[in-house]
């Protein structure tokens, strides 16, 4: 049992998300860094499936119910266990009654909490990923929710601790043309690949809303529903594109003009409002 | 046939229809690594778990050459509607037809699930007869009520959840649309066929 003390922003519980169910307009959600998530869980020794704790900028403060084995990993919080430093990207232990805290992550957004066994909060549709945009799976922590702990460990952990690089605030995505490039003008790719944007306050874990140059359209037709990936950029009517993460909708009805490359999406996740960010064509 | 990022292909096709015919031959007969599958207006969107190559780009190819045939009828559904809608009149005003016209069309025609998507277990309902093909509200309302029966463009939908939402509303029911707790959790899925009934 993990209890909440303090959630920060907001903090939720995520997993690998659901898969297979986007024909029916569920989007897939989990874990918005997966790259970060899957090696907090490999470092406790879970299995990969096990849902772990997202803190988006940090301040998230739990009190362990008994001993367990936890890490953190992620955008670097500064960990606190007991009021004492504790590590970053390494396995440890808290005691029964043990606080770990999170502090203000200087660079990147979200950091990953993994308790080995993981979160056992009942899982909605095979996942128990929060949705922010279709609100299925647990609501995001509050003081005083109890975590419980399951079972989903594989072998001992036999990593000590694993070299992190922080996220970059100014990282260099690169992105593969987009499924409806031509529904923009050719200015509209080169302007994406070469101007500098910098990252808005309305930015969640939906999406990143990127100020820069406006995208303009080739034509004024109106685009069919399609299908979405998570890291498409998409250009609403008013030109400023939409770089969509994990809680992306199904379905989306404005031009894809690129969509970035997965190795490159847990960099688009740690994004934070004021960042800035730029697109390489690969 | 279009890459869509480094894990997706988008299948095209020229018409609604094939769209039902290629998602049900890759439901059937998944390509290897298939993870999801969006059918949405004109289109399917394949995902898979690694990065899409020539082969299933061929494989994609054979199975839309030969998708013309109708898709399998799933499911009929009667949703029993209490039509009350708050943009009945408007809807009668634009289709030319009264009220009463505007019921006995929605009861007489036959739709079908072309796709789902907007929320989980909304599904876009074709088959509507022209004249009831209105255009969305100018301005969309901050809340539909869940249960909310509601046209715009080609399409006729049901609100599952209470949400923010543009579509004209014709009627309510009290049908519950999507349910994690049951299998499967969506009333109505791709294919499903679905009538209107009066109801209280």
């Amino acid at each position: 049992m993990l209890t909440v003390l303090a959630t920060g922003p907001l903090t939720t519980v995520q997993d690998r998300g659901r898969i297979g169910f986007a024909g029916i307009g569920v989007p897939r959600s989990g874990a918005a860094d997966a790259a970060s998530a899957e090696l907090a869980n490999r470092l406790v020794g879970n299995d990969a499936a096990a849902a772990v704790l997202e803190a988006t900028a940090g301040g998230l403060r739990v009190r362990a119910g008994r001993t367990l084995l936890v890490a953190v990993t992620g955008a670097p919080a500064p960990v606190l266990v007991d009021r004492r430093a504790g590590p970053f990207g390494a396995p440890f232990t808290l005691r029964p009654g043990s606080e770990v805290a999170l502090g203000a992550p200087p660079q990147g957004l979200r950091t990953y909490l993994a308790v080995r066994g993981g979160v056992d909060v009942p899982p909605v549709l095979g996942s128990r990923s929060t949705d922010m945009l279709s609100g299925l799976g647990p609501t995001p922590l509050a003081v005083g929710d109890r975590l419980p702990i399951g079972k989903l460990q594989a072998e001992e952990p036999f990593v000590d601790i694993a070299p992190l690089r922080p996220p970059s605030s100014e990282p260099v995505l690169r992105v593969l043309p987009g499924p409806r490039r031509d529904w923009l003008t050719a200015d509209a790719w080169a302007a994406l690949t070469t101007a500098d944007w910098s990252v808005t306050t309305d930015s969640n874990r939906v999406g990143l809303r990127l100020a820069g140059p406006a995208l303009a359209r080739a034509t004024d037709d109106e685009l069919p529903s399609e299908g979405l990936v998570p890291g498409a950029v998409q250009v609403p009517p008013d030109g400023a594109p939409v770089l969509f993460l994990a809680d992306h909708p199904v379905t989306g009805g404005y031009p894809v003009l690129a969509v970035v490359v997965t190795a490159d999406l847990p960099a688009a996740a740690q994004l934070r409002p004021g960042d800035r960010v730029r697109f390489r064509g690969g | 046939m279009v890459p869509f990022g480094d894990r997706a292909l988008l299948v095209e096709v020229a018409e609604p229809d094939a769209v039902a015919a290629v998602r049900v031959a890759l439901e059937k007969a998944p390509l290897p690594g298939q993870r999801d599958l969006v059918p949405a207006a004109r289109t399917v969107l394949v995902v898979l778990d690694r990065a899409p190559t020539d082969l299933d780009v061929a494989a994609l190819r054979r199975l839309t050459a030969g998708a013309r045939v109708r898709a399998d009828r799933t499911a009929v559904v009667e949703l029993e509607v209490c039509f009350d809608g708050a943009d009945l009149d408007d809807v009668a005003e634009l289709a030319g037809r009264s009220p009463d016209d505007v019921v006995r069309m929605l009861t007489t025609v036959e739709l079908t699930v072309a796709f789902c998507g907007f929320s989980p277990g909304f599904g876009y309902l074709t088959g509507l007869p022209g004249e009831l093909q209105v255009p969305r509200r100018s301005t969309p309302r901050t809340r539909v009520p869940a249960g909310s029966v509601a046209l715009a463009g080609p399409y006729a939908g049901v609100y599952p959840q209470a949400s923010p939402g543009g579509w004209q509303l014709v009627g309510r029911t009290d049908a519950l649309l999507f349910d994690v707790d049951r299998d499967p959790p969506a009333l109505l899925s791709p294919g499903t066929t679905v009538r209107f009934r009066i109801g209280g």
